[in-house]
Order: C-alpha cells, then structure tokens, then sequence
C-alpha cells in the first residue's frame, strides 16, 4: 500500500490516538490535515495551537509546531504568535467548552480584532475530557453529570456569535462530512482574517451514553440526517426544520486583519517595525 | 478488486467502518480489530476509510488488469 499523503502531517510515534473508540475528533483532526495539504502550507510555517480538553489534545499527535496551551487561551496565544512572526499560517483547535465557557472572551475578542487566524472548534456539545458536564452548547433536555434532570439553558449557537463578534469566514461542518469539512477549513485558510469552522464531532463516551444516543457509528448516522446544506436549508420550512441544522459557510466578507491595522497604526505613530 | 490494509494496532473496534460500508464487507472481531470478511464484495468505495477516526483502515482499488 502507498502510505496516505496526510500521515506526513502526523507524529506517526504518538498514534494510535488516545481518544475513545468512536470519538469524532479524530476525524477532525482529519480534515485539518486535508485541508492543510490541498493549500500547501509548509509544515514549518504552519503552527498547531490548542487549549485544553479531549479535542485539544490533537496539537499533540500532528507534525507541525505546536503549542497545548491553557484551558480556553488558545486564542491569545495564537493572536501573539500571528503578531510576532505574521508569515506563520495559525491554526487553533478548540472545544466547545475551551471555546465558549471558560474561553468566551478570548473567542468574541479573536472574531471582534479580526485576528488572521484559523479556529476549529470541535463540538461534541460536551466537556468530554472532564466527564461529561455540560457545556454552553449542550442542546436543551440533555443529560450530563451537572444537569441530571436535563438541560434547561438555551445553548449558545458558536457560529452566530463568530458572525456577531466580527469574524470575517463562518462555517460549520460535522465529523460525518469530512471532506465537507476540509473544504471549509481549506476557505477559513484562504480568508485573510479570523475564521470560525464549527466542526460538529461525537463523544459516545462523555455524552452518548448518557443521552442513549448510541455508539459513534449512530452519532455520526445522526449528522448524515440531520445536517442539511446551507441552499437547502433556506429553502426548508420553519416545519421541516425540526431536527435538522445547516451546514456550509454562513458568512464570508472582507474586513481589514489586525496585523495590517496594527503596522498602519504603528506607522501612524512614528514607530519602527 | 480492492486490497486491504488494517493497521490493528491503530483499530479500536468502533465499527464506524462496519456501519458505513454499502456492502457489508468488513466484521469487528471479539478482540476489537476489523477484519475484510467478505472482500470480494467490496467495490472500492473508500467509506470505510474515509470515516475511520483512528487511520486504521485503507483500501486500494485494484484494476482487473493489475489484479492479475
Ligand atoms: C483553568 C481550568 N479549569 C478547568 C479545567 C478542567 N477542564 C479540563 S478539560 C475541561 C473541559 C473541556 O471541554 P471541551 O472544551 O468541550 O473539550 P472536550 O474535552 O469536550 O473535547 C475542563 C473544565 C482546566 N484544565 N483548567
Ligand atoms: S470522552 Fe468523548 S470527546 Fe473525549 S475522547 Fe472519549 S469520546 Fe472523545
Ligand atoms: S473505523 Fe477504524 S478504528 Fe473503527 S473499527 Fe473500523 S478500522 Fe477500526
Ligand atoms: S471500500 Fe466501500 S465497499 Fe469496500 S469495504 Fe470499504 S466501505 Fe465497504
């Protein structure tokens, strides 16, 4: 068998992973590395930066610099690395925990500076790597270890914030699609400023088995028929829409990044850089 | 005709390879490895590569030619 061109991308001695049989992030993590392939980007200019969780751990098992940093600062560190050295393409991996809770500011700030980064969020609607407890994106209803009788908070939709905080590419995919998510992650690459994917992934563990939801398998047969394309979304009735969610790219325009306001700004003040 | 290759040390048994393939190809073992079971139905696909978490399962399609 000719070796799959990906694996390059992969710390071949870390794998197998340590996620869960049947967990999505894996698969995620796929798609990055598809999406980081079809745009060329040089492994050495290219820098993995996640925060802390299940989904976090990905900066761990791929072949790029990295850097595992504190439970939902990955943004900031990114944002720092992208002003010390703007030639470096910055890929942050996030959860949905890392990202909305404890990370929230940092997240809205990320989309708001419009900082030319590159975020997937891996959302499993779950704090997996702690056990189950429940996130701001939980759906209503839903068991976890902290909601016992069900979620009774509405859960925040990440890409309508993306979209409300300044981010400049929108999108959402799920671990089901994976070329459908590579492709989006491949346009947030493209687009000169922050970029948001929301990658929908499975925790059969944390989350599954206690909303008997199945194995990974069944998860994953549960995206297959639920995620509907952005086209064919709009033109779904309030009705039909039950049970179902969009996926594709939601927003894409051009604002200025914040390097190159920050260099005008420098400028403007007699600086040097 | 497609050529398998299992990297058991890789497959944890989710059988999220199992589910997805059209043609019912493949069976997770007691040990947790996935075996081609049937792989003269198997029609190349890539399902079940594509959808593995873990890198554990790639198929090649070979022409008929090849084959040989
Ligand atoms: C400052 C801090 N608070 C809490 C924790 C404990 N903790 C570790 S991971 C995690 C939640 C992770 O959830 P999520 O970001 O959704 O990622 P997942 O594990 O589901 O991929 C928490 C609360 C921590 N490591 N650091
Ligand atoms: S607990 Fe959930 S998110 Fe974490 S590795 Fe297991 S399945 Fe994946
Ligand atoms: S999807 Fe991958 S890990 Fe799961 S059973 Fe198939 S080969 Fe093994
Ligand atoms: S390539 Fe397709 S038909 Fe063949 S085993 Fe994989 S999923 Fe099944």
């Amino acid at each position: 068998m000719m070796e799959r061109s990906y694996e390059k991308y992969f710390r071949e001695g870390r794998l197998p992973h340590i996620w869960c049989p049947g967990c999505g992030n894996g698969l995620a993590m796929k798609a990055i590395v598809m999406a980081i392939e079809e745009k060329g980007l040089p492994q050495d200019e290219t820098v993995i930066v996640s925060g802390i969780g299940c989904s976090s751990r990905a900066s761990g098992y791929m072949d790029f610099d990295t850097l595992h940093t504190a439970h939902g600062r990955a943004i900031p560190f990114a944002t720092g690395i992208k002003l010390a050295n703007p030639r470096l393409h910055v890929i942050v991996i996030t959860g949905d925990g890392d990202c909305t809770a404890i990370g929230g500011n940092h997240f809205i700030h990320g989309c708001r500076r419009n900082v030319d980064l590159t975020v997937i969020m891996f959302n499993n609607e779950i704090y997996g790597m702690t056990g189950g407890q429940g996130s701001p994106t939980t759906p209503l209803d839903r068991l976890t270890t902290t909601a016992p009788y069900g979620t009774s908070v509405r859960p925040f939709d990440a890409c309508h914030i993306a979209m409300a905080a300044g981010a400049t590419y929108v999108g959402r995919s799920t671990a089901y699609h994976v070329r459908h998510l590579a492709k989006l992650i491949g346009e947030g690459i493209d687009n000169k400023g922050f970029s948001f994917i929301e990658a929908y992934v499975q925790c059969p563990t944390a989350y599954g088995r206690k909303n008997r939801l199945g194995s990974g398998a069944d998860m994953m047969k549960h995206m297959r028929d639920s995620a509907v394309m952005l086209s064919a979304w709009e033109k779904l009735p309030a009705d039909k829409r039950q049970g179902k969610f969009p996926i594709g790219c939601f927003l894409k325009r051009e604002v200025e990044d914040f390097n190159t306001s920050y260099e005008e700004l420098v400028d403007r003040a007699g600086g040097v850089r | 005709m497609s050529v398998f290759t299992i990297r058991e040390e890789r497959c944890k048994g989710c059988g999220i390879c199992v589910a997805f393939c059209p043609k019912n190809v493949l069976e997770v073992d007691a040990l947790s490895k996935v075996h081609a079971v049937r792989p003269e139905d198997c029609i190349g696909c890539g399902q079940c590569e594509l959808l593995c978490p873990d890198f554990a399962i790639f198929v090649d399609k070979m022409d008929r030619e090849a084959a040989k």
